[in-house]
């Protein structure tokens, strides 16, 4: 065990954990950030992606340990203060979740990629976000919601 | 707007400034009840009185609508309110949805078989319905109008002469003392502001911004987290294990012997109950378990296919429905043609894995769980722990998608024996690796066809015989190795698939499995269709005819499904695509009282095909909301296309091949072509939607791989770029 702060949506957190411990875990049942979800543990779903200065990580494979105390953590509850992201304006206009849990992660992969790109193409949709699994089948409308947030935001 | 929970502290809350209240309830058969008439703090027992009624009403104009049917993505959410406060009269922006929490007063509180639509269409609706007139009544007396002057909008009772109005709220005392009335007249669906709307999900805006409770994020003061280590070897037994090892590890609060109760059998697991979950995994690692695996190290599918493979020649047992005489149909045909088509095992995987709080205490449980049944989780909690019902406290939360599998309990009886040994509330978290090697799956199935064309290419004799696992047999225990499996036929019985054919038989041969098998979305549909939309294709090519019209010519007295398939045919621009020489295969089917098709359209590339587009088509009668049934529908497309070209469940040496999404891996987005949706607009009465877009779409893409490569795919999972 050993203490580690560590900065998630603006806030400071000290936390008492093995070194090994998935952020995942660190952020869900520690902090009480419950947004962001456990698929796999295994890096292959997605559900658990949060932001590593301003990158998208998977959360279940990041030990503690490999935070740095200067490092800003953004999770799904601190994307945006109203729900107002584009992306997520994007996704409810769109209609995309339905089940809605691996949203949170897909979400946050979207608003890093367009930070990134601004006007995504398709392949660049592909690449960013293929790594997250949804078995609910919304990835039509994914890609549909992600052209959209693109265009919100260059409206803007 | 919440999409919480109904804590008993947060309904509380709803009634503390309630004086009156209009409670309306459901009795037997869908009769109406009044609730209760008065609610406040004082009366005692508020939460007992809450469990009458879905629709709450305070003086205050607060309205809370409480929703039976679980939500799993299906959009429950909204479809259930929906179809009570179209009748009521206010809008989704004006209301609270709570999700009920098993009174037995609100009838069949589970979702599954794509029914709660059709099911609570006409019950919600003349809920609705009965409160309007209430309220109606109520504002027509005060203003001494009549009722017929009088309608309800966004939560009020406008009197259409004069332009006045009373709020609900205002209305609620006078009105709660009226009678219910016993058939409330319904709406004309004509009227309809709500039903039949692409109105945007409540529950969406909760899905995007991480508020949304699904059953991984309930947290209850005092919880523990466990995790429970089963037998790699399905059905194996615990000889010993380190248990002073694993109980000396951080955190680590308990290790004990348990078990995960199936409706079939309870096999023996170990838990590890700590202090945080990751701790609990931790210990899990260094958990050793003896196992004696005896009888069961030889479990293995490709044993299970082999023993369906040697019935293929047996007869089986006929369903009821045979036509004609098979064996001098196919004596007279010109020409016949057979064929065996193979699904696998699968696996439902929904992203959220089994998850389940549990907190026993005495003789007492509440239950914080994701799960399709809220009264089936009551019924089997209280049975397994032997309590009394009332004794259960339940609480269903989101559920991180389902598709059948949290319908099967194993896991919330295992977070009850784990709870009950330490006697805290505990959190059990399946891994996906839980998930994956433990099942229950979607059994596999040989499907043996056989088909006779007479001289002029016309089907006159047909037999369609399912060989493999029985739900039935093995969940409910019901006998079905000598009377054919009657929920096995959906999809293919004369009921379900109206292909008029002088000769025509199906048949059931049971082959039981140790492996533990469930419905799986669309269940046997999603088998029973590949077979027998791909024959019909192979039989349309073998009489020289269009597979359109071969299908057609079959199907000439049911309008709707000749309907459904000449707007495929437009939508999808079939003719000119085929006169154009593109691959187009099409498959339509029946099941859970919708109609689907699909037109999928695939080019040649290499050895194989990329798919280039999917058009599917739905006539599922009315429904509630138009974009929802499109949602499901891509949903449909996505999942079948999964299940088509990606890893199967394999067993050998009676373990799970597969562990994780590195081989239990599942379309991604990537790989999703576009896909396009259309409902065929009618007033038939409301068919089910979560289920009927699965079934017709592998035969459509394996019938269009066909065309483009004269390679005939009779067994699944298949390689898109190597098929057949
Ligand atoms: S939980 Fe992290 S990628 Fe699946
Ligand atoms: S919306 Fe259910 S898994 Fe993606």
């Amino acid at each position: 065990m050993a203490k580690y702060t560590i900065s998630v949506n603006g806030q400071q957190h000290t936390v008492e954990a093995d070194p090994d411990t998935p952020l995942l875990w660190v952020v869900r049942d520690y902090i009480g950030l419950t947004g962001t979800k456990y698929g796999c543990g295994m890096s292959q779903c997605g559900a658990c992606t949060v932001h590593l200065n301003d990158q998208p990580i998977r959360s279940c494979v990041t030990p503690i340990s490999s935070i740095r105390k200067t490092a800003k953590i953004t999770t799904i509850e601190g994307l945006s203060a109203n729900t107002d992201h584009a992306v997520q304006q994007a996704w409810i206009s769109e209609q995309v979740p339905q089940c809605g849990y691996c949203q949170s992660g897909i979400v946050m992969s979207a608003a890093a990629l367009l930070r990134q790109k601004p006007a995504p193409t398709d392949a660049d949709i592909d690449l960013a976000l293929s790594g997250h699994l949804c078995r609910c089948g919304t990835y039509p409308r994914i890609r549909k919601a992600v052209h959209k947030a693109a265009k919100m935001m260059n409206d803007k | 707007m919440s999409t919480y929970i109904a804590t008993r502290r947060e309904f509380l809350k709803i009634m503390s400034h309630a004086g009156a209240v209009l409670a309306i309830g459901i009795g037997p058969a869908g009769s109406l009840l009044a609730g209760p008439r008065k609610l406040s703090l004082a009366d005692g027992d508020a939460a007992e009185t809450e469990l009458n009624t879905f629709i709450l009403i305070t003086p205050d104009n607060k309205i809370t609508i409480f929703n039976p049917r679980p939500e799993m993505g299906q959009g429950t959410w909204q479809s259930m309110p929906a179809l009570i406060a179209e009748e009521l009269g206010v809008t989704f922006d004006q209301i609270d949805i709570r999700i009920t929490s098993g009174d037995r007063r609100y009838g069949t509180q589970s979702v599954g078989g794509s029914g709660s639509v059709r099911f609570s269409w006409l019950p919600l609706r003349k809920v609705g319905a009965a409160a309007r007139e209430m309220l109606i009544k109520a504002a027509a007396k005060r203003w001494n109008a009549a009722e017929a002057d009088c309608y309800t909008e966004k939560a009020k009772v406008m009197h259409r002469p004069s332009g006045k109005s009373f709020s609900f709220g205002e209305l609620v005392a006078d009105a709660a003392a009226l009678e219910v009335p016993k058939e409330p007249k319904l709406k004309d669906p004509k009227d309809f502001t709500i039903i039949g709307k692409a109105i945007p999900r409540p529950d969406v805006p909760s899905k995007v911004n991480g508020k949304a409770v699904f059953g991984l994020d309930v947290k209850v003061p005092g919880m523990l987290y466990a995790t429970i280590q089963r037998c790699p070897v399905i059905h194996g037994k615990v000889v010993r294990f380190n248990e002073a090892e694993v109980a000396a590890m951080p955190g680590v609060k308990a290790v004990f012997k348990t078990e995960r109760k199936m409706p079939h059998k309870a096999v023996d697991a170990v838990a590890v109950v700590a202090t945080t979950y990751w701790a609990a995994l931790k210990a899990r690692q260094v958990l050793q378990i003896e196992w004696d695996n005896a009888g069961y190290e030889n479990i293995s599918t490709e044993q299970y296919f082999a023993e369906c493979r040697a019935k293929a020649a047996q007869d089986g047992n006929s369903y009821p429905d045979v036509v004609g005489d098979v064996k001098s149909g196919f004596a007279r045909a010109a020409k016949v043609l057979d064929a065996q088509y193979e699904t696998p095992f699968t696996a439902h995987a929904p992203i959220e894995p089994m998850c389940a709080t549990v907190a026993v205490s005495g003789n007492k449980a509440e239950v914080w769980a994701p799960v399709q049944g809220t009264t089936d989780t009551i019924h089997e909690v209280s049975e397994y722990l032997g309590i009394p019902r009332e004794n259960v406290t339940m609480h269903n939360v989101f559920m991180g998608g389902s598709f059948g599998r949290k319908g099967y309990l194993d896991f919330v009886l295992e977070a009850a024996a784990v709870s009950k040994n330490v006697q805290a509330p505990v959190k059990l978290i399946w891994t996906r690796e839980d998930d994956l090697g433990n099942g229950p799956y979607r059994p596999g199935m040989l499907n043996v066809v056989k088909g006779g064309l007479d001289a002029a290419g016309n089907l006159i004799a047909w037999e369609h015989k399912i060989i493999g696992a029985s739900i039935k047999h093995q969940v409910f225990k019901e006998d079905t190795s000598k009377v054919a499996d009657d929920w096995a036929s959906e999809t293919i019985d004369q009921a379900t698939s109206p292909y008029v054919i002088p000769n025509r038989r199906q048949a059931f041969n049971l082959n039981d499995t140790p492996i533990p098998i469930v419905w799986w979305r669309s269940v046997y549909s999603s088998t029973n269709a590949f077979a027998q939309e791909s024959f019909v294709d192979e039989m349309a090519h073998a009489a020289g005819k269009d597979p359109m019209d071969f299908r057609l010519e079959m199907l000439k007295n049911e309008p709707r499904w000749t309907t459904l398939l000449q707007f495929l045919a437009e939508k999808s621009d079939y003719r000119a695509q085929r006169r154009a020489g593109k691959a187009v295969g099409i498959a339509i089917a029946h099941s859970f009282g919708s109609t689907a098709a699909y037109a999928v359209t695939v080019s040649k590339k290499d050895m194989g095909v990329v798919i280039e587009k999917i058009v599917g088509v739905i006539d599922c009668g009315q429904y509630v909301n138009p974009d929802t049934v499109k949602a499901q529908t891509e949903g449909n497309a996505v999942m079948a296309l999964s299940a088509a070209l990606k890893p199967a469940i394999t067993f050998a040496g009676g373990e799970a091949q597969e562990s994780n999404f590195h081989q239990f891996n599942l379309l991604r987005l990537d790989e999703t072509p576009p896909i396009e949706i259309h409902i065929i607009e009618n007033r038939e009465n409301p068919g089910g939607v979560g289920e009927p877009g699965f079934p017709p779409l592998t035969p459509a893409l394996c019938n269009a791989i066909f065309l483009a490569t004269g390679k005939r795919v009779r067994k699944l999972p298949f390689d898109l770029g190597n098929p057949g």
